[in-house]
């Protein structure tokens, strides 16, 4: 069981989250002229680190904000959790 | 090579099986090989394997930093099937199913085949409907599919809950009568024993710790047992792709998570199929020793742990138990975990790569195991002819560019929740 420290509500159980994905893709600018290679590293590509990971999760049965979360992707340590908007 | 028969295995019971040959040797690696595969699962033991049968390629070698079949192929829930609706996926997958058939002849070893049949479980209206449109596209690619009504499960299946008063009533299913299941390590055993016969290189406890390329084509790669040079080097290594990936200064349309399975203590015969929960995401089968072989979701995050959680167990569980209330009276005897090469359309990826000479096998999601012959087949077409077969033009890498994907489930790229 992991135990994910929300920024607003606390210490809470994996269950009350769902899971986000990696949280380090940015979409690109709108309206700004984009290749194709560009909008395929947005939409797939993934470096799927074995280590630490910039992940978002999504309170969905507490508060239904949604937060940043650093993770280790082998032991599940969690290093730090904040709001989405914030960077890690 | 020692041939494996009744009355070999008489004759060493007889000596006290002193006289039993290594099945595979321990070798050091040579300075060079023509093709190395990197990742001893069944994947890379079977692309050897058929370099070496079909294509002549013999000065191979096969480099694991663990041990052969101990990654998915000792971890998977040992079914076989080809039950797919895309063209891509139903022709490659049945490519396996035929090579599955003639499997424990051509390796002269015993892999348990059991075509016992696999049904999925349809729980409304509209899900008939699609298995209907599924099972149409199964047989137009001469793939063997039947639809099975509420009774037909109910005589096949009776052990099955089909009480009225259940949020998800059984209403058909579908089935394919060929799928079915083997012994993931006798697979394993078994290719790695022949391509070991025909010259291969098993190198085991070697880990790779980068690569040689130089003027964008392949040298040889580096390892914990020295480097060793190579013309082509292919990749095998499922969940583990992104971490050599990175090496390679590649990112793939890949996220690697973690998917558990688990078995009941054993009891007598009482489950003849594969059986798929329709409303969530739940199988079983019976296993020889009698265990019910179980899976079902990922854990939900992306991880490299090779081991589970309790909540997505927990939650697999009660899909089980909805589908089959005994299961709630038995004792869980093991449950284990392995690592996936989930990729962004649910379908795999076996191609060439930017870089001459290297060549990629991953995105195997939750499928690997029953694509084990047609992947190595496949790949080792493509790394022996150094252009793909037309069973694995369509598992392109560059088709994340060009919009062609291959998305049996619909799901897009949450790789977590497909």
């Amino acid at each position: 069981m992991l135990y994910i420290k929300c920024p607003y509500c606390g210490l809470r159980s994996q269950n009350e989250f769902a899971y986000g994905g990696d949280g380090t893709v940015k979409r690109p600018a709108l309206n700004k002229e984009i290749s194709d290679v560009e909008w395929n590293n947005f939409v797939y590509n993934r470096k799927s680190p074995r280590g630490k990971h910039i992940e978002l999760w999504h309170h969905i049965s507490g508060c239904r904000q949604w937060i940043k979360v650093q993770r280790d992707t082998v032991t599940h340590e969690i290093f730090k959790t904040v709001e989405a908007d914030k960077d890690i | 090579m020692q041939k494996y028969s009744a009355f070999s295995l008489f004759k060493n019971a007889l000596n006290g099986h002193k006289d039993w040959q290594v099945a595979w040797k321990d070798p050091t690696p040579k300075e060079e090989y023509d093709v190395i595969i990197i990742g001893g699962g069944g994947h890379g033991l079977a692309t050897a394997y058929y370099l070496a049968k079909e294509h002549n390629i013999t000065n191979v070698a096969i480099v694991e930093k663990g041990w052969i079949g101990g990654g998915n192929v000792g971890r998977n829930t040992t079914i076989l099937r080809s039950n797919y609706m895309h063209d891509e996926n139903g022709l490659f997958y049945e490519k396996g199913m035929q090579l599955w058939r003639d499997m424990s002849q051509e390796l002269n070893f015993n892999v348990m085949y059991s075509p016992r049949g696999i049904i999925n479980l349809a729980h409304s209206d509209a899900q008939m409907n699609a298995y209907a449109r599924r099972g149409n596209s199964m047989r137009l690619n001469g793939i063997d599919a039947q639809l099975l009504g509420r009774e037909e499960v109910k005589k096949l299946v009776p052990i099955l809950d089909f009480s009225e008063n259940v949020r998800f009533p059984i209403f058909g299913g579908l089935m394919q009568p060929s799928g079915g299941t083997a012994r993931h390590d006798a697979v394993a055993w078994g290719y790695a024993r022949q391509a070991d016969s025909m010259g291969v290189d098993i190198i085991q406890h070697c880990e790779v710790n980068g690569f040689d390329v130089v003027n964008g084509k392949i040298k040889g790669i580096k390892t914990s047992r020295g480097n060793i040079k190579a013309k082509k080097v292919g990749l095998c290594v499922a969940g583990s792709t992104s971490i050599l990936a990175e090496m390679l200064n590649m990112t793939l349309p890949l996220e690697t998570h973690l998917l558990q399975a688990c078995v009941s203590e054993p009891i007598k015969p009482l489950l003849d199929h594969v059986v798929t929960f329709g409303a969530g995401h739940f199988y079983c089968s019976q296993s020889d020793k009698g265990e019910m072989v179980m899976g079902g979701d990922l854990d939900g995050y992306n991880s490299y742990a090779q081991r589970g959680n309790l909540p997505t167990l927990q939650h697999v569980l009660t899909e089980g138990i909805a589908m089959l209330p005994f299961l709630s009276k038995l004792k869980m005897l093991r449950t284990w975990g392995g690592i996936m090469d989930m990729s962004m359309d649910g379908s795999p990826i076996i191609d060439k790569t930017h870089i001459d000479g290297l060549y990629l096998n991953c995105g195997w999601c939750y499928g690997g195991f029953k694509a084990t012959p047609v992947s190595g087949w496949t790949f080792a077409h493509t790394i022996a002819q150094d252009r793909v077969h037309d069973l694995n033009a369509g598992f392109n890498l560059n088709r994340f560019n060009t919009g062609y994907l291959i998305d049996e489930k619909g799901l897009g790229t949450k790789t977590w929740i497909s």
